[in-house]
């Protein structure tokens, strides 16, 4: 009896009132793959639905808020851009932070804006965030399309000259910056599904973090001193000062903070990895 | 004879706790003042005062220690009150929460479908709404490729594929969805009540999809409904739950009958109704002490009459009175009925009459009869004396086949007519 049951019958599931913390369920988060694929094209495809403007939108808002931050911190407030054309400088800064702050805001919300789905049928509720990252992904990529065309222009005018042989890092970079936002973001829906403060204060809390990172000033404005370390130390600052690097030609390569930035993530994501998943087992009960 | 078949589900003890009230499901302030409480050794200054340091947590128990196996190619029924823990049971068993304590083991994929479309969005198209939910509920863009077809002329909603479902109107909506879980490829099929919406034709195919799956397949349905008739067409076990723990569990007769209310197992050949309350709408100037079955038990021969006396105390002249006597189903479905012929009565009598009641005509199978004790008034009308809702419960069995068959209630019917004869 017992060979014609593992013969006809692959799949086994055991459900336990325990849970092993180390179980992290990657494998099956990787045979639900195609799901993560369809939740990325959904994010991307619903957010345009019935707008009139569509995707141009991906456009329209770095755009205009680069704009905005030309005439605010290079205007207004006289902050350098390392001697790149403000826009630019803007443009690129606005979308590699776009695409870190999107990991993490709509991470963060993955328990309670899904409870719906999750309260009616299972599936690796990984998959949601990692759809997350992608379409995050996808949408800086469109954004870099934006970015590219600007710098084409300046390349030709001679007023930037990029790190070409860096460019091989950007994903490198991209994955890093993906992977600490995705971290972050479940550590923080996790303790969302309790703790509803939490939600109120992403929100503020990202906007407050872009300015602890150089995305509207580059780091050679700040003096050495200890508000330079401590601005170092925010793991975000050395992946972001690589990017304005290989695509600017200006910031600086700091490998001793990238390395922090590195173990940070890891440290980030596994211990989210392991919160959620804790916390994906009972949810329901408590959201 | 079950202990050879595939196990399919295999449930041990498993309890399933909810936190009554506001304790612990607060905010991260208050949460931290009690840790930090208990860290200090302090006293909580979140428990209210006054309270006994064991009530902290009181909890609820939806699931009460739950022991069950599905074998392989089962339609089980689960029937139960509301907050008996029937949809508690399909969240644990389709992984949406975890139980508290014990175990599940589950050989197979399961489809469960707690509510149809999940997943679906009101923006994408029909067809891309089954790419999704089809992968929500487990399957790869290479099998929902291979089922596509099928989905769409399960579904009836061809021409509206390449529309956004929020176009949908709700019936449309519902059947689309249905098609993309019914196609599913899982051994294991879990629904609660998703049968309610659709049209009667489209319930009818939905039923005999499931039906289908279980008995030619080979696939285990679990199924659960406040829709008894739903239950006896498809299941052939049921499971009864009342206050998280299992009350009953097999055949669906005796399972519905349990869930009515009625306590099947009682085929006393004495019955008492002495001490009852009585209902408002009767006059009460008949009281039906009790019910005696003349013969030997409460189980009929299919074609035998059923004999049984009645004892009753009569407080008003009646010059009419009649009994009504109706054989219901253990879900009180009616099935016949019949009425004594008139007497007439003096008060301040006690009777005791002998019936005798022809039921050659019901099929095999467990019954109970309800009295009402009544006068026709004439045009029609009547006035009621008495009422007894379960006077008695009795069965008809039979050791031969009829009209050369087993008699098949579902298909045939409660009514085994005489042999057509032919016309000369």
């Amino acid at each position: 009896m017992n060979t014609t049951k593992t013969k006809s019958v692959q799949h086994y599931t055991h459900i336990t009132s325990k849970h092993r913390w180390y179980d992290l369920n990657l494998r099956e988060v990787w045979q639900y793959r195609d799901l993560i694929w369809l939740f990325t094209q959904r994010n991307f495809v619903v957010k345009y639905k019935q707008t009139v403007l569509g995707p141009a939108w991906i456009f329209l808002s770095p755009l205009i808020s680069s704009f905005i931050y030309a005439f605010v911190f290079g205007g207004i407030a006289g902050i350098g851009t390392d001697g790149v054309p403000s826009i630019l400088f803007y443009l690129a800064g606005n979308a590699i932070w776009t695409y870190f702050s999107s990991c993490v805001t709509q991470n963060a919300s993955t328990f309670t804006t899904n409870a719906s789905v999750f309260g009616k049928v299972y599936f690796p509720r990984l998959t949601m965030p990692a759809s997350n990252v992608l379409s995050s992904m996808l949408q800086f990529g469109v954004q870099m399309l934006l970015v590219l065309g600007f710098l084409l222009y300046y390349v030709i005018a001679g007023a930037v000259h990029p790190h070409w042989e860096a460019w091989l890092l950007v994903p490198v970079v991209l994955l890093h910056l993906g992977l600490l936002g995705l971290g972050c973001g479940i550590i923080i829906s996790s303790l969302t599904t309790k703790y509803r403060d939490l939600s109120i204060f992403v929100s503020f809390g990202v906007s407050l973090w872009m300015y602890i990172t150089p995305v509207v000033y580059p780091m050679s404005q700040l003096d050495d001193g200890i508000m330079k370390t401590l601005l170092m130390l925010n793991p975000v600052t050395a992946p972001v000062e690589l990017f304005r690097y290989a695509v600017l030609g200006v910031g600086s390569v700091m490998p001793g903070y990238i390395a922090v930035s590195g173990i940070i993530t890891v440290v980030l994501l596994i211990l989210g990895i392991m919160i959620f998943n804790k916390v994906e087992k009972t949810f329901m009960d408590t959201v | 004879m079950r202990e050879n078949r595939e196990v399919a589900i295999q449930i041990s003890g498993v309890k399933k706790k909810y936190k009554l009230g506001q304790i612990g499901g607060g905010t991260l302030q208050g949460d931290l003042q009690t840790w930090w409480a208990r860290v200090r050794g302090k006293e909580d200054p979140n428990s209210k005062i006054g309270q006994d340091q064991r009530l902290i947590g009181q909890t609820f128990m939806a699931l009460n220690g739950i022991d069950l196996t599905v074998y392989k190619g089962e339609a089980l029924g689960i029937i139960g009150g509301n907050g008996a823990g029937k949809s508690t049971l399909l969240k644990l068993l389709s992984r949406v929460t975890a139980p508290s304590e014990g175990e599940i083991d589950i050989y197979g994929r399961i489809a469960s479908m707690l509510e149809v479309g999940t997943g679906f969005n009101g923006e994408m198209t029909g067809r891309e709404n089954v790419y999704m939910n089809g992968a929500i509920l487990g399957m790869t863009k290479a099998e929902i490729d291979a089922k596509m077809e099928q989905i769409i002329e399960f579904s009836e909603v061809r021409e509206f594929i390449d529309t956004p479902v929020k176009r949908y109107s709700s019936g449309m909506y519902v059947k689309l969805a249905f098609s993309v879980a019914a196609h599913l490829d899982s051994e294991i099929m879990i629904m609660d009540e998703v049968l309610a919406v659709g049209d009667m034709a489209f319930q009818k195919k939905c039923l005999d999809k499931m039906r289908d799956a279980a008995k030619l397949e080979g696939r285990t349905v679990l199924y659960v409904s406040h829709n008894m008739n739903t239950i006896r067409q498809l299941c052939d076990r049921c499971v009864v739950l009342d206050k998280g723990k299992i009350v009953f569990d097999g055949d669906v007769e005796k399972a519905i009958g349990m869930y009515m209310g009625i306590a099947y197992s009682a085929e006393k050949k004495h019955n008492d109704f002495s001490i009852r309350e009585y209902d408002p709408w009767i006059t009460s100037n008949i009281k039906i002490n009790y019910l005696d079955v003349e013969g030997e038990s409460n189980n009929v021969l299919f074609g035998n009459n059923f004999v049984f006396s009645l004892n009753f105390m009569c407080t008003k002249n009646i010059e009419n009175l009649c009994f009504r006597l109706t054989i219901l189903l253990p879900d009180r479905t009616a099935v016949a009925t019949s009425t004594t012929s008139e007497i007439t009565t003096t008060a301040g009598e006690t009777y005791q009459k002998t019936y005798d009641l022809d039921i050659s005509q019901i099929a095999p199978g467990k019954y109970i009869m309800q009295i009402v004790a009544f006068q026709p008034t004439g045009y029609g009308s009547q006035v009621r004396h008495d009422y007894v809702p379960h006077a008695v419960s009795f069965s008809v069995y039979t050791n031969q086949q009829l009209h050369n068959f087993e008699w098949n209630r579902r298909a045939w019917g409660d009514h085994v007519l005489p042999t057509a004869r032919e016309n000369i």
